[in-house]
């Protein structure tokens, strides 16, 4: 299960860094949440997947799934939510002041009229 | 035991007043009082917390009395104590320049409450004890970076402002990889806990080395080191002068602290690996960094390029981590926080005085303002390390431990950059204060007595640190004993097993 897991979360960022190479903007955004879905899947694999009974303490239950990863992995997944949404308010008002999604155009030092 | 409040203060104030800035609207009066008097009340918690470090050692708290390992710990020694003081310094400063010089449309739109939290998240990255906490006020303090860097939306500032965002989203997403890598070679996240079990640690020393590597990209990009910088000069250049202040010379710090903690206190195990690599890296540094600065004549441009210099100086005290080049290399980095803020200050001076950022098209202005000339002259001397300025101890120690360690290479190339520093800030200064007149007609009728007062108040703090490096030297050789002696740090942990 594990390996699955971890494939999958490589073939994730292996996604993500083409998506963030690409020139377009929208691309990009998608490709940061998409490194941040492969990185988060890795986070919660690191605890091990499935090793017991749930993280609730029980007399009767001695093996227990690693709750801490799963804590972290919440964590970082609202950050990235709020990132993703920043950046994208962030490049809509880009494409309005400089009226292009081309990274390759945003060069230079681009003088306001 | 019960939680230490004092501890938890320089994050909780910030990040209430913040608030409560936020909740009162668009009263940019409100909000410069309220920042003042928040600067004002953090100047004399830190000085606090200090004196407390200095008199009963290391301040550790558990956050709802979790006992460490298993809580978050808040852990404040010696080094994280003066970083905590010089970052409120500068902050104080910055907010008094801002009154005059930010401008009214942009202090309505919250810009005092972004930078408090901005402080809130440097603050809690330089005294946590935890590295999924300190991934986490990476996220304030950059989530708060990112807003600033375009608040006010100019064309530049988006431009520049996006790419900032992608790299540092990039950058934080590796920082969870590491700690995931960490969480699985070690299976706990309080600081000194990895410190205690990597330091009996048996199992394969690659998958460590990968670790190390994978946090020296992370923290390497926040910190604008070689061959990660490529964003800093663009991004840094975009924002209005107080913004890119507080970036310079507190963003910056916080990568390279965070590598200095790492490096002492996780990757021990194959330091003949990873520390040479710091220093090839950290010499790379000096530099582009050099190249930069001689290359422009754009005044901001210069200063950026000097950011690099001096991350490049603090890396190469810290990858060596004997304790002269640990003393050096903290010596540096709270006189770098002080003096870049207060050059960057003088330049935005300038810049607001007479509208023109290249200095080849100045001259003169001495005649108009002595005071601030001479504070530039004083500025430029300190950060190339004149003696008896503040620049000259760290240097002295950093290059005098290289030599003791035979790294003759770095010790030479940081001596050589000293003098880079000096010509090309002492270019600025010939070309803007002395020289032929420029036309003072030309110059914009803008109030600047705080612009003035707070930079100057930076440089006399500096000169005051410099004439003082003396008195001050137990409290350093106490804030480098963390990273030498990372036993020292722990000692918390294992005092109360």
């Amino acid at each position: 299960m594990e390996l699955i897991i971890i494939i999958l979360s490589g073939i994730l960022i292996g996604a993500s860094v083409y998506l963030i190479l690409s020139k377009s903007v929208l691309r990009i955004i998608i490709g940061t949440s998409t490194l941040a879905h492969g990185v988060h899947l890795m986070l919660l694999t690191m605890g091990e997947l499935k090793r017991g009974n749930v993280p609730v303490l029980d007399a009767e239950v001695s093996s227990y799934a690693d709750p801490l990863p799963q804590a972290l992995m919440l964590t970082a997944i609202v950050i990235s939510f709020a990132l993703t949404a920043f950046l994208l308010a962030v490049a809509i008002k880009t494409y309005r002041e400089l009226g292009t999604d081309n990274v390759e155009e945003m060069k230079g030092v681009p003088h306001d009229d | 035991m019960t939680t230490d409040i004092l501890v938890l203060l320089p994050i909780i104030i910030p990040m209430f007043a913040g608030l409560i800035m936020l909740f009162i609207g668009r009263r940019p009066m409100a909000h410069r009082v309220g920042a003042a008097l928040t600067g004002l009340l953090m100047l004399i918690i830190t000085l606090w917390v200090i004196i407390r470090v200095y008199n009963s050692g290391t301040m550790v708290t558990f956050i709802g009395d979790w006992a460490a390992p298993f809580g978050i710990s808040v852990v404040i020694d010696m080094a994280a104590a003066l970083l905590l003081l010089s970052t409120t310094i500068v902050t104080f400063a910055i907010v008094v320049y801002s009154f005059q010089s930010i401008g009214m449309e942009r202090e309505k739109f919250y810009y005092y409450p972004l930078i408090l939290f901005m402080l809130t998240g440097i603050n809690g990255a330089f005294s946590t004890g935890d590295i999924f906490n300190m991934f986490v006020f990476f996220e304030v303090f950059l989530i708060a970076s990112y807003v600033l860097i375009t608040l006010g939306g100019t064309k530049i500032q988006l431009q520049e402002g996006f790419k900032y965002i992608v790299v540092n989203i990039v950058a934080s997403n590796f920082f969870v990889l590491g700690i995931a890598y960490l969480y699985s070679v070690t299976g706990t996240l309080n600081f000194a806990d990895i410190y205690l079990k990597l330091d009996n640690y048996d199992g394969n020393i690659i998958i460590m080395t990968i670790v190390a590597v994978v946090f020296l990209f992370v923290f390497a990009t926040k910190a604008g080191v070689v061959p990660f910088y490529f964003w800093l000069p663009g991004s840094y250049y975009a924002p209005p002068m107080p913004v890119i202040a507080l970036f310079g010379a507190l963003l910056t710090k916080v990568g390279v602290y965070a590598i200095a903690r790492t490096y002492s206190l996780f990757f021990i195990g194959n330091s003949a690996f990873t520390h040479q690599m710091l220093l090839f890296l950290a010499i790379l540094t000096i530099i582009v960094g050099a190249i930069g600065a001689l290359a422009y004549t754009d005044m901001k441009k210069v200063i950026i390029y000097n950011i690099l210099i001096a991350v490049g100086i603090i890396l190469t005290g810290f990858s060596i981590m004997d304790q002269t080049a640990t003393v050096g290399a903290m010596y540096y980095l709270i006189h770098d926080i002080i003096i870049k803020a207060a050059l960057f200050l003088l330049v935005g001076f300038i810049i607001y005085r007479t509208g023109k950022v290249d200095s080849e098209r100045l001259g003169g202005l001495i005649g108009q303002h002595p005071l601030a000339g001479w504070a530039f002259f004083i500025a430029a001397l300190s950060l190339a390390g004149v003696p008896p300025l503040s620049g000259f101890y760290g240097k002295l120690f950093i290059v005098q431990s290289a030599f003791e360690n035979n790294h003759y290479i770095a010790a030479i190339i940081l001596l050589l950059s000293s003098l880079v520093v000096l010509y090309s800030l002492i270019k600025i200064f010939i070309n803007v204060f002395w020289g032929e007149d420029m036309d003072f007609s030309k110059l914009k009728p803008v109030k600047y007595d705080k612009l003035l007062v707070s930079s100057i108040g930076l440089v006399i703090v500096s000169v005051a640190f410099g004439l003082g490096a003396d008195l001050l030297y137990p409290l350093f050789e106490m804030a480098a004993e963390a990273f030498h002696d990372p036993a020292s740090y722990a000692s918390y942990l294992t005092e109360v097993e």
